[in-house]
Parts: structure tokens; sequence; C-alpha cells
């Protein structure tokens, strides 16, 4: 085995030859084929909206966001489902945000650090992948019928929804604590705080940005949901603004659906339209997550 | 001082010297007796905005060990992975001068950094086994670079030259090669440097994160391989660089110049009788 | 010694009485305490409801008839309630959405973690995970529209694919799960140490072996782990393949056939005028109950292996 070649024996080259030309036009060719494959999912995105506003986009007016569900496809609108949504979305905020918040902090912050702890972070996770209609099937079970017995209504559907984007309020909430760095909280331990004062004053208001952007990104979620508000019993057809939290609702997502499998294409523009409506809203909560974290993150 | 001392004079009783190395030229630029195996040229870098090399010139020995000494941040590990392109790894790096190796510029256009990389054989200072088997570490170099002979021989003798096949020559196969103490990693680390057949061996710190007894083991094995390599460390303990190797370059950063080669000379000579005063301060410890 | 003791005790008197201080400070431990504790109530409540919820069910069909046949006919007589014909449909849209999704959602998770420059990472991150927060209603339509309609009849013959069938809901739910792969795998890859990186190009190493060679095998839990979840997640989606792949209860892997999955049944006697009281009723308790723990085994299973993993290398 000789290991040494100098100058005088034998002159080498160091441009890519042979071999290593090869190996460097496949990592080269690599580069183009995993960048293609990375733009393929938004590529379809781009084709979803395109076909989507193609279809619906006639169809949006102020009068379709205002007026009621009728007869001929041509004079319906969204007004029920949009309110509903509304309505919902409000109360389900109001209720896990600081349920999440209040989770993540006992975590991160005041929990002992045993098997109960391991317990209760692995069950938030297994929780975050319980497919939404086993959620639906709860608040069927729980919530409409059982023990609340609350009935069709907003407040079912909002405590349903609730639970399902706890999971992942907890998740954002607990990682966004723990990415403040321990000197700051330290150091205000090390002035005689306590810890909830500590919390309070220190950790909470570092974490703030990541919670907001993890609970925007949920609630999206939330919006978006379709399956468990069939399953606790979104109406078909409500001809009346929602007045309070008993009254029966429908939503945007469960619109979309009884719209999309009607025999026919007639209503198919009207649901490609409120497609659009809620695309906007989704995607708006997605643009203020993502501008929230990038104006906030510690590099 | 006194370590120093005691060091050198261990390296002078372990070994003969072939030869007496020439007075090196003055100021910063010497020439070693033995040919050259790697000439910095008037080398600068770049971090960004941020500059970490300043007109560096020096030519490295062939079949010597070279050592870079300084304190910390003053731009050993740059220049080291200057010479076989790994700073092109980093975003933002900006390179001007040549390094000249086998009378070619590696950083001239025509160059592809991996024929650079796969001659000029790099040991980092953290020992950083793949998490693969023992063999599969040594192999892993000859694998990408397409070797046609008998890879068992290959292998088998790598680990010897590594000194380290009387340690693992009954499970290499199997044993992952993260299961090993620091010491034995770090030699895997060289063994598999060794399997691509380069001429060069770039150590950055090897002994770093080592204990004493693992540390005096690589030591010995660099006097070792110095017989075919040319090896160029990078250390931060002094005896170290007085005990292994041949030729010293004291680099500092000052606030008016950062990453600036000071001197550079016989390690002997410049244990004893620097030139500057500024090597002098920093080998007795009076700064860095 | 002795004042030391005493010293000792009364500060530690002193910091005793720090709770009692601050009685608030035990109101909100307790509500916290409180709080953390729905999200444990909530698992329990679940298998509960579900246990006895579907109990009836199995007083009318044995356990025997629900797990070892395979005929499901639970809406129209003769009644049949063979669970393997939901679970081939299930089983039939994870396949296909896997096999676009997987080898997409790795390469984008290599592009990201191994090629891209962090201002290209920065802008592709978010914007993929945009396709992760579409309403699943809206892929359904696209689904049922687009992809069935105006590409696969057209690519492979009106004759030849259902109307609704498991190939345009595989594809969509593929895009769908493209962020969750590619996100989970790229935190793995850029976990791998940057040394073992630099060990490779150090060796001669081009970008592509790196990637390939080390920084995938390196991260090959966390990898398997987003596959997991990935799984986990087609099989829990419901509207895709409510409205997509069809209601036909069909034991096949073929793709272009109309199909029913656990989650579309479900749906199915959810929206459709079942009486309560009756088995078909009840079978959507004994489906969901599969589902949960088909669900929550693969979610467990992946969570070790991320936990795991990433001890390895804190
Ligand atoms: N990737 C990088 N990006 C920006 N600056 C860097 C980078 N690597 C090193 N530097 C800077 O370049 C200068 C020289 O660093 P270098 O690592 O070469 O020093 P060093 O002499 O090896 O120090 P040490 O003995 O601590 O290893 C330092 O000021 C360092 O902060
Ligand atoms: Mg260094």
């Amino acid at each position: 085995m000789t290991s040494l070649q100098t100058s005088a024996e034998k002159p080498i080259s160091l441009k890519a030859e042979g071999g290593v030309a090869r190996r460097q036009a496949f990592s080269r060719m690599s580069t183009y084929i995993l960048a293609a494959a990375t733009m393929l999912g938004l590529l379809v995105l781009a084709f979803l909206a395109y076909d989507i506003i193609k279809l619906g986009g006639g169809r949006l007016s102020l009068d379709f966001l205002t007026s009621y569900l009728q007869r001929r496809a041509d004079d319906s609108g969204i007004r029920a489902p949009l309110l509903g949504t509304i309505w919902i979305v409000g109360f389900v905020v109001v209720m896990s945000v600081p349920v999440g918040v209040a989770t993540a902090i006992w975590m991160e912050e005041f929990a002992p650090k045993n098997r109960l702890l391991w317990l209760v972070r692995v069950n938030i996770g297994n929780l975050a992948g319980v497919p939404g209609i086993v959620y639906g099937i709860l608040g069927l079970a729980i919530f409409v019928r059982g023990p609340f017995g609350f009935g069709q209504t907003i407040i079912a559907a909002s405590l349903t929804l609730s639970l399902m984007i706890l999971p992942m309020i907890v998740i954002a909430s607990s990682e966004a604590l723990r990415q403040v760095p321990p000197s700051i909280r330290d150091g205000s331990l090390a002035l005689g705080a306590t810890r909830w004062q500590t919390v309070w004053n220190h950790t909470l208001p570092g974490a703030i940005p990541g919670i907001m952007t993890g609970t925007i990104l949920a609630v999206s979620r939330a919006a978006g949901e379709a399956a468990v508000l069939i399953l606790v019993g979104a109406a078909g057809i409500i001809l009346r603004d929602p007045s309070g939290i008993n009254d029966r609702f429908t939503i945007l997502p469960v619109q979309i659906y009884s719209w999309t499998v009607r025999p026919g294409d007639q209503f198919k523009p009207e649901a490609a339209a409120a497609i659009i409506v809620l695309m906007v809203i989704v995607l708006t909560l997605n643009a203020i997550a993502i501008v929230i974290r990038n104006k906030f993150r510690r590099d | 001082m006194v370590n120093v001392q005691q060091a050198l004079e261990q390296k002078r009783m372990t070994e003969v010297r072939q030869e007496t190395p020439r007075q090196p030229t003055q100021g910063a630029v010497a020439e070693p007796a033995s040919p050259t195996a790697v000439g910095i040229d008037d080398l600068s870098l770049w971090y960004g905005h941020k500059r970490a090399l300043t007109n560096v010139s020096l030519s490295f020995g062939e079949r010597k060990v070279s050592a870079l000494i300084g304190p910390s941040g003053c731009g050993k590990s740059t220049l080291l992975r200057s010479i076989n392109r790994m700073n092109d790894l980093i975003a933002g790096v900006r390179i001007e001068g040549r390094v000249n190796y086998h009378g070619i510029n590696i950083y001239d256009r025509s160059v592809d950094p991996v024929e650079v990389r796969r001659r000029i054989g790099m040991v980092f200072q953290k020992p950083n086994p793949f998490p693969k088997t023992i063999y599969e570490n040594v192999a892993f170099g000859a694998k990408v670079n397409g070797f046609k002979g008998n890879m068992d021989e290959l292998v088998e003798s790598c680990l010897r030259r590594a000194a380290l096949w009387d340690e693992v020559k009954d499970e290499y196969k199997k044993k992952s090669g993260l299961a090993l103490s620091g010491g034995q990693q770090q030699r895997l680390c060289i063994a598999r440097a060794l399997a691509n057949q380069p001429d060069v061996i770039l150590m950055d710190e090897p002994c770093s994160a080592l204990d004493p007894i693992a540390t005096l083991k690589i030591e010995d094995l660099m006097r070792e391989l110095v017989k075919d390599y040319t090896i160029i460390i990078v250390t931060h303990n002094m005896q170290q660089a007085a005990r292994v190797s041949d030729y010293t370059a004291f680099m500092l950063t000052d606030e008016h110049i950062t990453g600036q080669l000071i001197e550079y000379g016989p390690t002997e000579e410049l244990f004893t009788t620097p030139k500057d005063k500024r090597t002098e301060d920093y080998i007795s410890g009076r700064f860095g | 010694m002795a004042l030391a003791t005493q010293r000792a005790d009364d500060l530690e008197r002193k910091l005793q009485k720090r709770l009692v201080k601050h009685p608030g400070e035990l109101v909100i431990f307790a509500f916290l305490t409180i709080c953390a504790s729905i999200t444990l109530l909530t698992t329990a409540v679940i298998g509960l409801t579900l246990i006895v919820e579907a109990e009836p069910f199995f007083e009318h069909v044995s356990l025997r008839e629900f797990l070892f046949t395979t005929n499901w006919q639970a809406l129209q007589a003769p009644e049949a309630f063979g669970i393997w014909e939901l679970v081939a449909g299930t089983g039939n849209v994870v396949l296909w959405s896997m096999v676009f999704a997987l080898p997409v959602g790795l390469m984008a998770a290599i592009y990201l973690s191994e090629y891209a420059r962090p201002r290209a990472r920065r802008i592709l991150k978010p914007l993929l995970e945009v396709l992760a927060g579409v309403p699943t209603v809206v892929y359904a339509f696209f689904a049922l529209t687009f992809i069935t309609q105006d590409v696969l009849r057209p690519l492979l013959g009106a004759d030849n694919v259902s109307f609704q069938n498991s190939l345009g809901a595989s594809i969509v739910m593929a895009v769908m799960i493209i962020p969750t792969i590619a996100s989970v795998s790229e935190d793995a890859m850029s976990n791998v140490p940057r040394e073992l990186r630099e060990g490779a190009y150090g060796l001669g190493s081009t970008r592509l072996e790196v990637a390939f060679r080390v920084v995938f095998p390196a991260a090959l839990p966390g990898i398997i782990a987003s596959v997991i979840l990935a799984i986990s997640r087609v099989i829990g989606e419901t509207m895709i393949v409510a409205v997509a792949a069809g209601s036909t209860p069909n034991l096949t892997l073929f793709p272009l056939e109309s199909i029913q999955t656990m989650t579309g049944f479900m749906l199915q006697v959810a929206t459709g005028d079942v009486a309560r009281g009756t088995t078909q009723y009840e079978s959507l308790f004994a489906v969901g109950l599969s589902l949960f723990v088909l669900t929550f085994i693969l979610n467990f299973v992946a969570q070790l292996i991320v936990q795991k993993y990433t001890e390895k290398y804190d």
C-alpha cells in the first residue's frame, strides 16, 4: 500500500475526473430533483387555488356572505355558517387557550419531574394524534347527550372542539416556555421572587410569541374542522342568526361538505366560493402565525 | 517552560533526527528542509464581513509534523480547514490567496473540493465516528471513493496503522464505532482518514477531548505515521507541540490584525530561542 | 455548633412558611394542576365512553364476527359486521398515500436540511406547513371534483376509475401529510451533529453522499417516527375519504375502486338517519373504539422513538 505520492514522481490533478466527476454530477443533479420534490406539494396547492377560484370566484359577493341558504343555488349565501364559525371559534379560543397555557405552565414550571409528568406529556402527545372524529364521538356522548346533555348546540360544539385543539396548544406553549433561557428564570428566583411571580413577570412574557403562534395554528385547525361538528350535530339548514350558546349551529366546513356531496353540479360553485372564504380565514391565521414566529425568532 | 524543555528532551531521546533543519529565513515565512507538501501563499479569509486570517504565508514540510499554536480564536482552525477546503461548507466564507498542493492551487476554479478532501484527510477535535460498525467507519471513505481492491485488507491495515487493531480485531465487524472509548474513537477516526490513502492529514486539537493516557497513545501514533504522511496539527497544548512536532507556527490575533502568522520555525528553536517578543511572551505563559 | 443548627432550623421554618406567606401561590398551583389533569381526564373519558357505548354492540355481534370475518354490511340487510373490509379500506388509503407522500416528503426533508440555504429554508418550511393547515374538507372537494374528474379519469380512462376512488383521496391525502413527514424528518436530520457531516465531507464525500449515507441513516429513528405520525393522521382523516373515496366496503388494495374506510363509515352513520339503539348505530362506537386503539398505539410508538432519539444527542 503506497500512501505517498510526491509531486516529482507522479503529477496529480485535482480536477473532478472519472469517478469524482460522475459523483459530483449526481450530487448537483440531486439538488434540482430534491428542490423539485419540495416544490411539488406547493404546486398542487397552486393548482387547488386556481381550480377553486376559477369555479367559485364568480359567486363571491357581499350577497353571498350575507344571505341565508336558498333553494336556488344562485341566491344562496353563507350567512349562517359564517356566523356559526365566528361564534364557535370565539368560544373555542376563550375556553381552550387559558386551560392549554395553564397546563403547559404546570408541566414546565411547577410539575415535579417524575413519572406523572412523563405520563401527562406522553398522554398529550397521544391526544394530539387522536383522530378528530373520535373527539366527535366524545362530544356526542358527553356534551350532546350524556352527563351534560347540551343537545346539538353551539356550546356542545365549542366544548368538543376545545378538547380537540387543547393538546396542540399545550404542546406549542410548553415548547415556547422551554425556549425561554433558564438564566432569566434563575435570575428572578435568585432575587427572591416566588415561582408564580417569576412565571408571570419573566417566563410567560418571553414565551408569548411562541404561544400565540401555536395557538393561532390550532385555532385555524378548529376553524377548518368538519367531521367533529358533523358528529356533534351541525344542522343542515339554518335560517337565522345565532343568538345564544344554546342555539343550533352550522359552520363553513360543514356547509362546504353538504354542498360538495349534493348530487349534481349546480351547487359546486357555491361550495368553491365558500371554500375561498374559508381558505382566506385559515390562510390569514396561518400568515399571522408565521409573521409572529419570524418576528420574535431568537437566533 | 520547564515542561516544554522536558518535552523537547523527551522527543530528542525517543527518535533519531534524520537531518538538522536549516535555519529559517527571517520573518514569518519559513522554508522547511524537506520538500514542501502544502504551501500557503498570502492567504486571507473572511467569515462574512469578519476577517479571520490576514495574509498568512508558510510551507508545511513533507513527512513532518507541523504544529499550529496560538491563543484561542486566533484562526488556527480556520487556517487548518482552509487546507482541505472545509471552509467551503460554511455559508458566506470568502478566501483570497493560494494554497498550493503538488503545484496546484486548491482554490483554483478547476479544482474540485471532493478531490482535495480525499487526498488531504482530516481528524477533528471531537471524535466523530459514524453510528456504524468499526468496519464500516473505516471502509466509508474508500467506498464512496470507489475503492476497487480488497476492502477487508484495507480496513485491517488502516486499523493496524492507527494502532487500534489489537484492541478491536475480535469484533470490529459487529461493534459500533460509538461503543469505543474516546481515545479509541479518535484512533478510529485516524484509521478512517488513512483508508482514503491521503498524503496529508490535518488534525484539529485531536487530543483535547481525551485523557492523558489516550493522548500519549495518539501522540506516539503521530510520530509513527509521520514516516509516511505529512501531518499538520492544531494544539492548545504547548507541551504537546513540543513533544510531537518538527515545526511550529505561532499565530496571533491582536487589536490591529486578525489571524496573522507571527513566527514559524523548527519546534526546538521556536521554543528555546523565539525571535519574536510576542512568541516568547506566549510560550512563557505571559498571555493568551 | 448549637448556634449554627438553631439558625438552620430558623431558616428552615422561614422557608417552610414561604407557601403560607403566599396563599395566592397555592391557589394558582391548584388551578394549574386541575388544568393539567383535564388532559388525563380527556383520555380516560374517551376510552371509557367508547367502551361503554360499544358494549351494547358486542352484545349483538360477537367479538369473533367483528374481528375475524371480512364482510361489512352494516346499513343493509343482511347485516354483517366483519371489520376487515373497513380496515382494508383504511389500509388502501394508507398504502397509496404513502406511495406518494413518502418519497416526496423525505426528499423535501433532505432538501431543507442538507441543501437549502438558511434563507430559502426560512421561506419554504412555513409554506410547506400551509399544506397541513388547509382544511380537509377543501382537499376533499379538490379530490372529488378535480383530481378524479380532470386528472385521473382522462389519464386512466373514465371507465377504469370510479367516481369515488381510493387513488384520488390518497393523492390529496399525500399532499396533506407531506409537511408532517418533511417537517418531523427535517428536525431529526438537523439534530444530527454537525461533526458527523464534517467527518463525511472530510473523507471526500459529495453533498449527496453525506445526505444519504451519513445524515439519513443517523436520523432514521426520527424519520420512522415521522412516518408513523403521518400514517396515524391518514388513518384518522375523515372528510377526504368520506367524500372522495366512497362508501362501499371493499376488501381490496386496488386504488381505482370505490372503498370505505373506518372513518368514512363512521361519518356515514353520523350523517344518515340511523336510529339510536340499533346495532347499526352502535357499530359507530365499535369502529370508533378500534380506530382509537389503533391510532393510540401508533402515536405512542412514535413518541417513544422520538424521546429515545432526542435523548441520544442531548
Ligand atoms: N463559522 C464561523 N462563522 C463566523 N465566524 C467564525 C466561524 N468560525 C470561526 N469564526 C471566527 O473566526 C475567528 C478564528 O476562529 P478559529 O476557530 O479559527 O480560532 P482557533 O484559533 O481555532 O480558536 P480555538 O483555539 O478556540 O479553537 C474567531 O474569531 C471565530 O469567532
Ligand atoms: Mg479551533
